[in-house]
């Protein structure tokens, strides 16, 4: 079974691959479709992910673990959707109000609890790791908030200039850590197709 | 232009992987790594567990390389973790790597020969935005007896919460991420975050094998390679030659 796996993710990947390489009329059809299936399967694991989900705070639940009201209250919340959900229509104003009132304000607290963890992280940095990269990091960010907060006298002179300097250096660092990514994706990617690195059919 | 690039990656990938069978590489000491590895062995002995965050890389997009690149550390860890009483938990914000995570830890399980100790609820999807993956997975960080983070893979600046949710913990936190944002939030808040591609070392630190080492390898031929063509066309643009 595992060599079949094997053998189906191998030619899909050499067949997307050389589609986008290659791109005749019939190795892109046959792209277009592969990655068309991949699209639905894709859906139905983000259902088998839900159940599973469901299933490992009904787990919590049964056990009676630390903090399992919570999962009650997902799989509560959960149900209550996918049943108004499907009854009523995702256009309905039940579900607007779903979306409106509960998932859009509690993401926004998240925000801003975001916020104030990367103060207090930032503030925590030279507790942690004092070197000279650390220094340089926290320099950088404070003189960037200083270019681009705003005050009561308008613009901070020179501002555009402080912006123009720090960017060229954090461009430069960002691309570079990119260009590193980009090659570790082909790597990666390259074993997969070659089926040195199998994370799927139990291999 | 892109198949030379691929096809000349894919040759070293082989010739390197060739030749680290016969004699294996000498990496370089990151501290990350060797922190991971002692975290492993604590995990074990201790009885705490270990908790391992694959971010949301979609693995339809190119964001799945870093995606893999943890499936194949997952691998390892779950080999070496297998037999412990508190087995590692895999958390994704993408389906289909929930599901591969699943996969990979039965594989490490099956390999250690421990594949009765398998749960599925060890590979868990806990959420599917970038909030809700982060609330989803803060609760396995306090509530389960983690002694140890690994965050590897995709992740945006809701990664804060992650790694906050570890410090509070007292938790050691490893973490790499492919996206600028997260490695920034990494640096701030992790003991030990690693930069750029070392995301993609961490099978070849874990002992993934031959072919992880010469990726490395790869990588490094592939990185002078770019560093060249970048100096030679900046060269070029001062003479006036148009391209």
């Amino acid at each position: 079974m595992r060599y079949i796996t094997a053998a189906i993710a191998m030619a899909s990947g050499f067949i997307i691959l050389l589609g986008y390489i290659y791109p005749l009329a019939a190795l892109t059809q046959l792209r277009v479709m592969l990655t068309d299936w991949a699209v639905t399967i894709g859906g139905m694991a983000v259902l088998v992910g839900i159940v599973g989900m469901v299933f490992t705070h009904m787990d919590k639940i049964r056990k009676r673990e630390k903090n399992s009201s919570y999962g009650a209250l997902l799989v509560v919340s959960m149900i209550v959707t996918i049943v108004f959900g499907a009854a009523l229509g995702t256009d309905s104003s039940f579900m607007k109000l779903a979306v409106e009132a509960v998932i859009v304000p509690v993401e926004a607290s998240l925000m801003a609890i975001l916020a104030v963890t990367l103060v207090y992280a930032s503030i925590r940095l030279l507790r942690r790791r004092a070197d000279v990269m650390t220094i340089i990091f926290l320099v950088v960010a404070i003189l960037f908030l200083i270019a681009v907060m705003p005050t009561p006298i308008g613009p901070i002179p020179g501002d555009f200039l402080l912006l123009q300097f720090l960017n060229m250096f954090s461009n430069g660092g960002a691309r570079g850590i990119l260009l590193g990514v980009a090659l570790g994706t082909l790597l990666t990617g390259l074993r997969v197709l070659f089926g040195i690195d199998r994370p799927y059919g139990g291999n | 232009m892109a198949s030379v690039i691929v096809g000349v990656a894919a040759l070293l990938l082989l010739g390197f992987t060739f030749l680290r069978r016969r004699s294996p590489a000498v990496l370089r000491r990151i501290e990350a790594f060797e922190r991971l590895n002692r975290a492993v062995g604590l995990a074990v002995e201790e009885g705490t567990r270990l908790h391992i965050s694959l971010g949301r890389g979609n693995l339809f997009t190119s964001r799945g390389g870093s995606a893999l690149a943890g499936l194949a550390l997952v691998r390892r860890l779950a080999e070496r973790t297998s037999l412990s009483d508190h087995p590692p938990i895999v958390t994704s914000g993408d389906a289909s790597l929930s599901l591969l995570s699943q996969d990979t830890l039965q594989a490490g399980y099956k390999a250690a020969g421990a594949e009765e100790q398998y749960r599925l609820s060890a590979g868990r999807l806990t959420g599917l935005t970038p909030f809700a993956y982060a609330a989803g997975t803060i609760p396995v960080a306090h509530d389960e007896g983690v002694s140890a983070n690994v965050a590897l893979g995709d992740f945006g600046s809701e990664s804060a919460l992650l790694a906050e949710a570890a410090d509070r913990e007292n938790a050691h936190l490893i973490a790499a991420s492919d996206n600028v944002s997260a490695q920034s939030v990494f640096y701030a808040s992790a003991q030990d975050p690693l930069i750029g591609e070392e995301l993609f070392a961490s099978g070849a630190y874990a002992g993934a094998g031959a072919s992880h080492e010469a990726s490395l390898q790869a990588q490094d031929v592939l990185r002078w390679l770019v560093i060249l063509a970048i100096l030679a066309g900046a060269a070029l643009k001062l003479l006036g030659v148009s391209f």
